[in-house]
Parts: structure tokens; C-alpha cells; sequence
């Protein structure tokens, strides 16, 4: 979550897409270049832009941002990838369409 | 500058003075047993040359370079020692920035986790609440296990020296049901629970049934559940033939190598597959590091599924020590996406 690496890994885990196809589609869903990928900076910025969740730090708990549960719900669509546990939760809270 | 000694590692991770000559021999030995023990090309002079790069360097750290960054993945995450095991993995995600975490018994065996499948898939749904990262579940075949006086089938291992050879296949072929059977149980149960994917982890660790066990069980999981990650790591280089004449798919196993592993793992439904070559301990980090390369280097070249390499305690050239010293396991980590453009570690 420093950068993209777990955005990353739920395409090689989820899909079973090798590393360069992985790093593309992140960046392309992401709108940034796949070098961006590995930038702290850079996605310090997009992951509070598109709320992907961020780590909590010593100056903010980023209260109105979305993190864990809240994130992934946001990372699926993103990435148009099923997250599992976001199913889930969607059926069992009543949210399904 | 040729006679300068350099601090270097040896595979039980202690600290040995090597000059840079003896190092690029230690580099041209491993490939070269490994090229002929597994029957496949020993390393390029422009990969054992950027191998000794690494390696002939007294820096603390070494590191792939910017742009080349691979995913991790883990065979468990957390001592389980401090706090709850949420603690270890939330721990794993914000402070350790681990790209993906893993969720696991104590005792990491399918067979033992099966008779507490209700309270894993409770921690693990509340894990799935309070983390970000994928969160996978992990266990082994651990086939031995179902061999008495503990498990319900003879044991082989005690036939075998007996000569009776024909009974220590048909235990192997019934643990094989049983390890099957568990396997598709507790997968079911964690990915009901919210599991983002499985982990068969030290896969082929009782040989050739083992690793059947393994594919068949991947095989099942993936019919039931299409889109959930399922990632194999094995626990050598070498499927034994503990059996000798077991198939998958018509591909006898005993004997198999990590390219014909990784092609049955994706063939059953795996999504990530690890390959694990054992450490020599009483060889340098470079003889083990180029040997496991060489070994894996075909593997990753015609892989369809990500390949995430075992670079740990005791494989992938990384020192069998309970702490591996950090020098050593970033160098290996380096020498292994570097030369074979891994997917991940």
C-alpha cells in the first residue's frame, strides 16, 4: 500500500496474469504509467485521489477516507476484478443488486 | 584487487571472507552441477558475470533496480506470537507494507486445520474487515500425516524397507483420497469465509503422492470457486518418486522438475506457482544462488501463471538459518528477479 503492490498482486492472484500484463492493466485502470507504479509519491497522491486506501500515519487516521472493507469495494470496481470478501459483504449486508 | 576478501555467506547463513575469483568459480560450479543434474542450460557468461556484480560487493543491502520491482506473496505472515494473529497481519499491511498477506493455523497442515475449519473462518472473516492487502489462507498437503500410528492408513515408510512395496503404494494412493478430501473441505470453508485465494504451500514434501494430492485438490477448488486465486509452492526442486508411478493428466510425477511442476499446477487451476530449490548448506551463497537459477530459469520462461519463487529459509539460495542475515536474502532476492525475471517472491 506504499505504492501498488497489492492492486498488483490481486491481478497475478485473482486473474493469474504475469507481472508485466499486471503492472500494464494497474496502470492503465489507474491512469498513471506502470514506473508511477513504484513511486510512494506518486501513489501517496492516487491512492488518496481514488480512495484505495492509504496507511495510517503518525499526522492522520484519514478518517473520511476509505480503508480495508471500504477500499476494496472501490478497488473491484476499479479494477473490474471480483474481490471475494466484497461479494460477500454486498449479500450479506442486503446490497445486492 | 583479485586476492581482496570479500564478506560473504555461507548456506548456513555464517559469515566467510571469499575474493572475488573464488566467488565466479563457486557461480561457474553451480550452474554447472545444476545444468547436469536437472538437464537443462547452465547460465550465460553475461548472467554469471552480472551474478558476480551482486555478490562481490561488501554492501549490506543490495536491491533490484527502480522499475523491476516484483510482488510478494507468503507462506504465512506473523509470528503469532505478539497480540491476535489480525495483529500479525494488519502489522504485515501498515507496517511492513506487505504486498499481500496470508492467514494461518499453527499447526500449518490441511488435515489438522480441517477439525477447526469453524473458527479460522471467523478470523478470517473479521481479517477481511480490517485489511486492504489480498488475504489468502494457507496450509500443507502434509501427507505424512495421514500414516499411522497417527493417521488411518499403513505407514510407507515402514513397508517399504520391508520389501512390500505393492502396500506401501496402496497407502500412499489412499492418503492421497483423504488428503484430497480435506484439502477441498477447508478451501471451501475459508473462501466461504472471504479468503481472496488458497495457498497449497510445501507442496510434494512426502514425494510424488503428495504433490498428486496437491493438483487434484487445486483441480477440485478450481471448479467450485472460478475466481479464486490458488497459489502452489512446492517443497524441493525434485518431486521424489516415493511411489514411483503415480500420474497427473498422464505425466508420471515422480522425478518432475520446476518447468513440468509449473505446467501441471496451471493445467489443475493454479493462479501463482512457486518453485523451491533447496540450500547446500556447506556451499557459498553464490554456488547456491547460481544453482537454484539455473534449475528455475525454464520455468520462467515458458510460464503461463505467475511464477513467485521460494527465496526463504533454506531455498532459493537464501541461508537455511532461522534469521536469515539480511545481506544474504536481499542479494538472492536480487540475483533471482534480476536474471529470471520473476513475477514475484
Amino acid at each position: 500500500m506504499r505504492t501498488a503492490g497489492d492492486l498488483v498482486a490481486r491481478m497475478q492472484i485473482t486473474r493469474g496474469m504475469r507481472l508485466p500484463k499486471a503492472k500494464e492493466y494497474v496502470a492503465g485502470k489507474l491512469g498513471v504509467s506502470v514506473l508511477d507504479l513504484c513511486d510512494p509519491g506518486v501513489m501517496y497522491e492516487v491512492r488518496g485521489e481514488l480512495g484505495l486506501g492509504r496507511f495510517y500515519d503518525s499526522e492522520s487516521t484519514y478518517p473520511a477516507e476509505p480503508l480495508a472493507m471500504e477500499a476494496k469495494f472501490r478497488i473491484a470496481e476499479l479494477l473490474d476484478v471480483p474481490i471475494n470478501c466484497v461479494g460477500r459483504f454486498r449479500t450479506l449486508a442486503g446490497l445486492a443488486e | 584487487m583479485e586476492n581482496k576478501k570479500i564478506p560473504t555467506r555461507m548456506g548456513d547463513g555464517s559469515l566467510t571472507w571469499m575474493t572475488a575469483g573464488e566467488m565466479r568459480a563457486d557461480l561457474e560450479e553451480g550452474t554447472r552441477v545444476a545444468a547436469e543434474r536437472a538437464k537443462v542450460p547452465p547460465l550465460d557468461e553475461s548472467e554469471l558475470s552480472h551474478l558476480l556484480e551482486i555478490f562481490a560487493s561488501a554492501s549490506r543491502f543490495t536491491g533490484v533496480d527502480i522499475g523491476d520491482e516484483v510482488v510478494l506473496t507468503y507462506d504465512g505472515v506473523g509470528s503469532q506470537h505478539i497480540g491476535t494473529r489480525i495483529h500479525d497481519l494488519q502489522l504485515y499491511e501498515q507496517h511492513l507494507a506487505s504486498d499481500s498477506v496470508e492467514l494461518y493455523h499453527p499447526d500449518y497442515s490441511f488435515k489438522a486445520v480441517k477439525t477447526v475449519v469453524p473458527y479460522e473462518q471467523g478470523v478470517m472473516r473479521q481479517a477481511q474487515a480490517n485489511v486492504t492487502v489480498p488475504l489468502n489462507y494457507g496450509a500443507m498437503p502434509d501427507l505424512g500425516r495421514y500414516t499411522q500410528p497417527d493417521g488411518p492408513v499403513p505407514n510407507w515408510s515402514t513397508l517399504m524397507p520391508l520389501g512390500k512395496i505393492d502396500a506401501a503404494r496402496a497407502a500412499q494412493e489412499e492418503a492421497v483420497e483423504h488428503a484430497v478430501a480435506d484439502m477441498v473441505y477447508v478451501c471451501d470453508g475459508m473462501l466461504e469465509a472471504g479468503a481472496d485465494g488458497v495457498d497449497f504451500d510445501t507442496a510434494g514434501a512426502a514425494g510424488d503422492a503428495d504433490f498428486l494430492a496437491a493438483l487434484r485438490a487445486i483441480e477440485a477448488v478450481r471448479s467450485r470457486h472460478p475466481d479464486a486465486g490458488i497459489q502452489i509452492g512446492m517443497a524441493s526442486e525434485f518431486v521424489l518418486g516415493m511411489h514411483g508411478t503415480l500420474e497427473y493428466d498422464g505425466v508420471r510425477l515422480a522425478g518432475l522438475w520446476p518447468r513440468e511442476q509449473m505446467k501441471l499446477a496451471a493445467k489443475a487451476g493454479a493462479t501463482i506457482f512457486g518453485p523451491a530449490v533447496n540450500v547446500n548448506t556447506g556451499k557459498s551463497g553464490a554456488w547456491n544462488v547460481a544453482r537454484a537459477i539455473t534449475i528455475v530459469k525454464p520455468c520462467v520462461q515458458e510460464a503461463e501463471i505467475p511464477v513467485h519463487m521460494n527465496v526463504g529459509m533454506g531455498v532459493g539460495g537464501t541461508p537455511m538459518a532461522p534469521w536469515p542475515p539480511a545481506d544474504a536474502v536481499s542479494r538472492s532476492s536480487r540475483a533471482m528477479v534480476d536474471i529470471l525475471r520473476l513475477d514475484g517472491l
